[in-house]
């Protein structure tokens, strides 16, 4: 691909002040976002997919967070090295996220018109004078986002309040905040988790309709590997701060190289098969205040040898598919 | 029903939530369930918010007080128990709750905790005490360090061990699960879950799982109710109900689960609506606003009725799918 | 973490350290991040100061017989020097004895006031919060009803009605002090209600009684220091006021307020008399002021990891 990709992290590393001493969050993290894209950030508790993602809009106070390492480019733009200012262009403008639970991201004392018609105005203060909406214009580029978003009758939930609004109605208002400023990408941090799954499945059904229409390109970050399945195109598996695997979602389900991917595909139920025997991963986290050097996995890999002191790189092992792991098998062991 | 484990007998639980000065506003969290666990079961509760899962497993074990209905604990009738009957209740049945984080009281050392049971319902203490909740934490296998570890200082996944220990500190004959795993890591959950299966096995023990989780109910219980706004809809062996459920919510719910696999099957448009509150329940059958298989006229006016599909196979539905 | 040899460790091998090695973490964090607190620390010095003093006060001060009623006119109302460091009062008596043996005095009013407030205060509190309903109604009301009149008002109304001295003053104070704990304790009590791991005592058989004192109270505890350290300096100038008014410890006691009374008649000229009572309540109350915001600061759950 000679396009440039939309967002590339190059070597990134992120270590937090803490009483108990340094805590390295992320170490060297690496991957590319192309245009277009929907990749998938996957992981369990601790492996700094949050930490990631809030990285680049800059939302982690600082201290305790320090980046030590890397780069964020976005648009060939360094975004570590933009300052508060700076980043607050790029906010809703050009990136956008939206948070897991709906609930606690709306202000209950104001209604939902209020609140999205005040992000609205705010990205309009960005533009010159001469080009920037009315309030009066601004109200209905609000109904029309709600309508984008399906909400039924958007032009009566402006006056609503947000305990009025069921979870998925209010995850819907999210998103239509969040793609209110017209964002290049989309970073949707555990968007469905609170929500139930028939709901689920209307709001990815959603973010793949906005997809398709807007040309959004967006990092959805989960620990479901059944969402990260459905909508995108390519995964990246982090374990303790690291990245061991990336790939196309085809690749990583039928031919994962890692072990800790194959351990995590081993792991989780299918509801569409019979119960067969599911096998946990032995083990617990590493101290990340003390990680061991290296790859961080090595204490739980049944595959770990001597070599795994030293950090194996993220080496292509297919057609876009990279693993960090010096014994992998090949992908056999599916 | 002889030989069950628990007996749910039309049970109904509603909540009073009136406000003063607006009239009389009932919440029907649980509307004539029925439902029966042979010993040694292990039995599924599936539903999303407002399927009023929750609630019957707390009401099975008196922790809300039913409004109407029976239930039966191994034989007994424990629906407005006594102070006798509800100790002898609470050895009898015990609960494993959904969040560990905070199942746990922060204050106390996980010995502590997990004697509390013992110090309540037998005579055992000091060194006696500390021996058998050292014995619970190998069966859970957590290190005997522990015990004087503080909850903030455990895994989500050792937290939950720790709630099972507690929970089995008596010997109970059922377990009640409440989201379980919900609040854990996949492979940790993996863990958990053979754990309570080789649990099971090793004590005989009969299990009532509540989740919304399909992939795990699936994975551990051999029968399933499917719960929408507090009344079952379809109740039956997991494998027949989830490879061709008749409920249309049955089967819409499988179908709104993404699937852990690389080549997606085609979903069909999810369903649409929200979930009614059980505060204002639809008139007829709960579903008939999204349901897609709706019968005007009938499906809004009337409560279906429960259709046997096979033996041990029901489901509450006028226009059920056929096979 | 589930390897088998843990299995077989003895628990009676477990060394103390490891047993109580929560705790000893606990106090190392707690301990750390109160000395990174300047002022806190300032407070605990203040209020260490106080309490040292009032251990000690008997033995070291110079003239003992002052406080009890000894009488030396012909050294009345003299500066300060060396002899006398805080000068004399108007019956020729050392005030640097009468202000350091005051201190004695005004410990025990200030751990009697907070003492009994909170024992009255937390389980009302406490009952109210978990019954709720009707008890809760008529509790809360009470509570309101105390707290609508404003504090010193209603120790002198008291105190009026018992009759002056330094223990109907404690009395009254405590009267006007409870009510606060009780608004605080049943708050939290209502919070803590909700929590699932009381629920999970109640599934397994525990009754209200061991609910309340072992699972919510210790959960309680820390808003409950916090505004302790807090009233105790409340107290101090409480009972310092109402001395003030001659409501308090009656003379020849060596009260700091009952002897501000006296000596402000003999502001400006004979300063001194006035001056060292008032820098005593002033530095206590401050010392307890400030330790309590850092205790606040510590116990506070934001402050957490």
């Amino acid at each position: 691909m000679t396009d440039q990709p939309l967002l590339s992290i190059r070597d990134l590393s992120l270590e937090f002040d803490t009483f108990d001493g340094v805590y390295k969050a992320i170490d060297s993290v690496s991957f590319d976002l192309a245009k277009g894209e929907s990749l998938g950030i996957v992981g369990e508790t601790g492996c700094g997919k949050s930490v990631t993602a809030k990285s680049i809009l800059g939302l982690l106070p600082s201290p305790p967070a320090r980046w030590t390492s890397g780069e964020i480019r976005f648009q060939g733009q360094d975004l570590l090295s933009l300052g508060e200012s700076g980043l607050k262009r790029v906010r809703g403008t050009d990136i956008s996220m939206i948070f897991q639970d709906p609930m606690t991201y709306l202000n209950p004392v104001f209604s939902v018109g209020a609140q999205l018609i005040d992000v609205i105005m705010a990205h309009q203060r960005l533009q010159p004078r001469s080009t920037r909406m009315s309030r009066r214009e601004a109200r209905a580029h609000a109904v029309d986002m709600l309508g984008q978003v399906h909400l039924p009758s958007p032009e009566q939930q402006l006056d609503n309040y947000p305990y009025q609004l069921s979870g998925g109605m209010r995850q819907r208002v999210l998103i239509a905040m969040a793609l209110s400023g017209a964002p290049r990408l989309l970073i949707a941090d555990e968007p469905t988790t609170a929500l139930d799954v028939t709901i689920q499945a209307q709001i990815l059904a959603l973010i793949k309709e906005l997809v398709a229409d807007l040309g959004l390109s967006v990092i959805l970050i989960t620990h479901d590997l059944g969402v990260v399945a459905d909508l995108c195109d390519r995964v990246v598996v982090m374990y303790a701060g690291q990245v061991v695997e990336d790939a196309r979602v085809a690749d990583l389900f039928n031919a994962p190289h890692h072990p800790y991917t194959q351990g995590l595909l081993a792991a989780v139920p299918h509801p569409g098969r019979p119960a067969s025997a599911l096998t946990g991963i032995a083990g617990s986290l590493p101290n990340l205040l003390a990680p061991p050097s290296g790859c961080r996995f090595q204490a739980r890999c049944p595959l770990a040898s001597d070599a795994c002191g030293r950090r194996p790189p993220l080496a292509e092992v297919g057609d876009r598919h990279h693993t960090a792991c010096w014994n992998h098998d090949g992908g056999r062991h599916a | 029903m002889a030989g069950a484990m628990l007996e749910l007998q039309d049970l109904s639980v509603h909540f009073d939530v009136s406000k003063r000065g607006k009239g009389k506003t009932m919440l029907r969290a649980v509307n004539g369930v029925s439902l029966a666990l042979n010993k040694g079961d292990s039995v599924g509760l599936v539903g999303e918010s407002g399927s009023g899962k929750s609630t019957i497993g707390k009401a099975a074990l008196h922790l809300i007080r039913p409004t109407s209905g029976r239930i039966l604990l191994d034989g007994d009738d424990v629906t407005m128990p006594d102070a006798r009957a509800e100790k002898a209740l609470r050895r009898k049945a015990q609960m494993v709750f959904q969040d560990p984080h905070s199942a746990l009281n922060p204050r106390m050392t996980i010995l502590r905790s997990v004697a509390e049971p013992l110090i309540l319902h037998s005579d055992q203490r000091g060194a006696a005490l500390r021996r058998r909740v050292a014995e619970l934490l190998d069966i859970v296998g957590l290190p005997r360090q522990f015990l004087y570890r503080y909850p903030h200082e455990l895994s989500g996944g050792q937290k939950q061990r720790v709630c099972i220990a507690r929970a089995i500190a008596l010997n109970p004959r059922l377990l009640i699960l409440d989201e379980p795993t919900s609040a854990l890591d996949v492979s940790v959950q993996a863990q958990i879950l053979e754990f309570l299966k080789q649990l099971q096995a090793e004590f005989g023990l009969t299990y009532l799982f509540i989740s919304h989780n399909l992939a795990v109910v699936r994975y551990l219980c051999r029968r399933t109710a499917v719960l929408y706004l507090g009344r079952i809809v379809e109740e039956g062996e997991t494998e027949a109900v989830f490879s061709a459920p008749r409920h249309p919510y049955t089967e819409a719910l499988l179908r709104a689960v993404p699937l852990p696999q690389a080549v997606q099957p085609d979903r069909g448009e999810p369903l649409g609506g929200d979930i009614p509150s059980p505060i204002d329940l639809p008139s007829g059958c709960s579903f008939h606003g999204r349901c897609p298989r709706r019968v005007d006229g009938l499906c809004d006016r009337v409560e279906p009725p429960s259709v046997t599909v096979t033996d041990g196979w029901a489901v509450r539905c006028h226009n059920p799918i056929s096979s | 973490m589930t390897d088998t040899v843990s299995k077989t460790t003895d628990l009676e091998a477990l060394s103390w350290r490891e047993r109580h090695h929560s705790a000893i973490r606990q106090v190392r964090l707690y301990s750390r991040t109160f000395a990174r607190n300047g002022s806190a620390m300032f407070g605990l010095a203040l209020v260490l100061i106080f309490v040292v003093v009032a251990i000690i006060g008997p033995w070291i001060v110079p003239f003992p017989e002052d406080a009890v009623g000894a009488v030396n006119m012909d050294i009345k109302l003299q500066p300060p020097d060396a002899v006398h460091w805080f000068g004399t009062d108007e019956v020729g008596n050392d005030v640097f004895t009468r202000v350091v043996l005051g201190t004695r005095l005004t410990v025990q009013i200030a751990c009697i006031v907070t003492g009994i407030a909170i024992l009255i205060g937390v389980p009302l509190g406490m009952v109210a919060g978990y019954m709720g309903g009707v008890v809760q109604e008529v509790i809360m009301r009470i509570t309101d009803v105390f707290l609508s009149v404003p504090g010193l008002i209603l120790a002198i109304a008291i105190v009026g009605a018992l009759g002056p001295g330094i223990v109907n003053a404690m009395l009254a104070l405590s009267l006007v002090w409870w009510p606060g704990y009780v608004r605080l304790v049943q708050a939290k009590t209502l919070a803590l209600k909700n929590e699932i791991y009381v629920e999970a005592a109640r599934s397994i058989g525990a009754g209200p009684m061991r609910i309340v004192f072992v699972h919510i109270l210790p959960n309680c505890a820390s808003p409950i220091v916090v505004k302790g350290s807090m009233d105790m300096g409340m107290a101090i100038l409480g009972a310092a006021s109402l001395g003030f008014l001659g409501l308090g410890a009656q003379p020849p006691e060596p009260e700091w307020g009952a002897m501000i009374s006296i000596a402000r008649n003999y502001l400006p000229d004979w300063w001194w008399y006035s001056f060292f009572p008032g820098i005593a309540i002033f530095i206590t109350v401050l010392g307890f002021n400030l330790l309590g915001d850092g205790l606040r600061d510590i116990l506070d759950p934001k402050h957490r990891e």
